[in-house]
């Protein structure tokens, strides 16, 4: 499987990692080349320098045979934005977006690109965990 | 009429005073701190500190109403982006203008559906060719809505539309020519009008259409080696 992650933060490298270990091929794309630092040091795939809204950057990493992408960068209107660029330009068949802002997350659902909200997570479980201090 | 403003720069906050000089009704989003304290003295309660593509701030400066035109000109295009299709998309606006920083990102608005679009740089960049002697043809203004654009060609020694009147050329069916310029005077083409080297003439005609309407007035080819020269 191709897969592209744009943003190498604490996300995005720990997945690109995980990814690879499975034996995906995996391109990663980050604005800022010393975000190359949080892969592991034996790194053996494309690390593609600069913002994913250039399409010269996602052609370079590979967009035009992927299976898989997933924006995280720390901008949630880069990873919708970004995430639709993939999708509506690109087609690539498996989309998805990390985004913060639930309000924003409930108004891009349903779009054809999966979203995942780790604020709205913490929220579940966290609540999940207090009310189950009350049994 | 009621217009929203998102981002409180150069673009956004001539356009507040001007429309509030008309007597239009306003309100600016601005989130930088700085620049807020700036613009406050001035704009009072028609100045909201905020993110304008968190909805609670959006709701706040009155989107839900919803305005007759919402203004994205962030310094942010994937902002503008988020924004144009919250606006159009959840709030019902009827128009979203939207401020395109960077040319390159000219497709993804398109992608998105968000029109009109406006660019400094690409607006520049057309009087910058405008200015250039030896162009061929310069996209002046572009009517995406309408989808036409109008276009300049200068007429050079030995291209084909040279000592040509206009019925006699074989035109694009999607082109006409609007005017032509000769020696600081323009006038409105006609049949009859004859083009001569120099001429600077003005066309309408549908975005694609470009090269057919090179090849008939103007021919690459001659131009490339008239640079040459």
């Amino acid at each position: 499987m191709n897969a592209i992650v744009v943003g190498c933060g604490r996300v995005g490298s720990a997945l690109a990692r995980k990814l690879a270990g499975e034996g995906w091929s995996v391109a990663v794309v980050d604005k800022d080349e010393t975000a190359m630092e949080l892969l592991p040091d034996d790194w053996r795939h494309p690390f593609v320098v600069g913002h994913a809204l250039d399409t010269s950057i996602l052609e370079e990493a590979g967009i035009e045979s992927a299976d898989v992408f997933v924006a995280a960068t720390g901008g949630d209107n880069t990873n919708v934005v970004v995430a639709q660029v993939a999708k509506g330009r690109y087609g690539v068949e498996a989309v998805a977006a990390r985004i913060h802002d639930p309000a924003r997350a409930e108004f891009y659902a349903d779009r054809g690109f999966e979203l995942v909200s780790p604020t709205r997570t913490a929220i579940r479980e966290l609540a999940a965990w207090a009310t189950g201090q009350a049994a | 009429m009621f217009v929203l403003i998102l981002g409180g720069g150069k673009v956004g906050s001539t356009l507040a005073r001007t429309l509030l000089a008309q007597s239009h009704e306003i309100v600016v989003v601005e989130q930088e701190r700085a620049r807020f304290d700036q613009l406050e003295p001035e704009l009072g309660h028609r100045i909201l500190l905020g993110d304008a593509t968190e909805l609670y701030v959006l709701e706040r400066a009155g989107i839900e109403r919803p305005p007759d035109i919402v203004v994205a000109a962030t310094g942010d295009d994937e902002d503008n982006m988020v924004v144009g299709q919250l606006a159009r998309e959840r709030y019902g606006v009827p128009k979203v203008i939207a401020r395109v920083n960077d040319p390159r990102n000219q497709a993804h608005f398109d992608l998105l559906g968000i029109a009109p679009t406006v660019s400094a740089t690409r607006a520049i960049m057309a009087l910058v060719e405008h200015e250039v002697p030896e162009h061929d043809l310069v996209a002046l203004l572009e009517l995406r809505r309408e989808n036409l654009e109008i276009a300049e060609l200068v007429i050079s020694d030995g291209a084909p539309a040279a000592g040509k009147r206009i019925e006699e050329l074989q035109l694009p069916e999607s082109a006409r020519l609007i005017s032509v310029l000769r020696g600081g005077e323009a006038e409105i083409a006609v049949g009859s009008t004859e083009l001569r080297p120099g001429d600077q003439v003005l066309a309408i005609l549908r975005p694609g259409a470009e090269d057919e309407l090179r090849t008939a007035l103007v021919d690459r080819r001659g131009l490339a080696t008239r640079l040459r020269r």
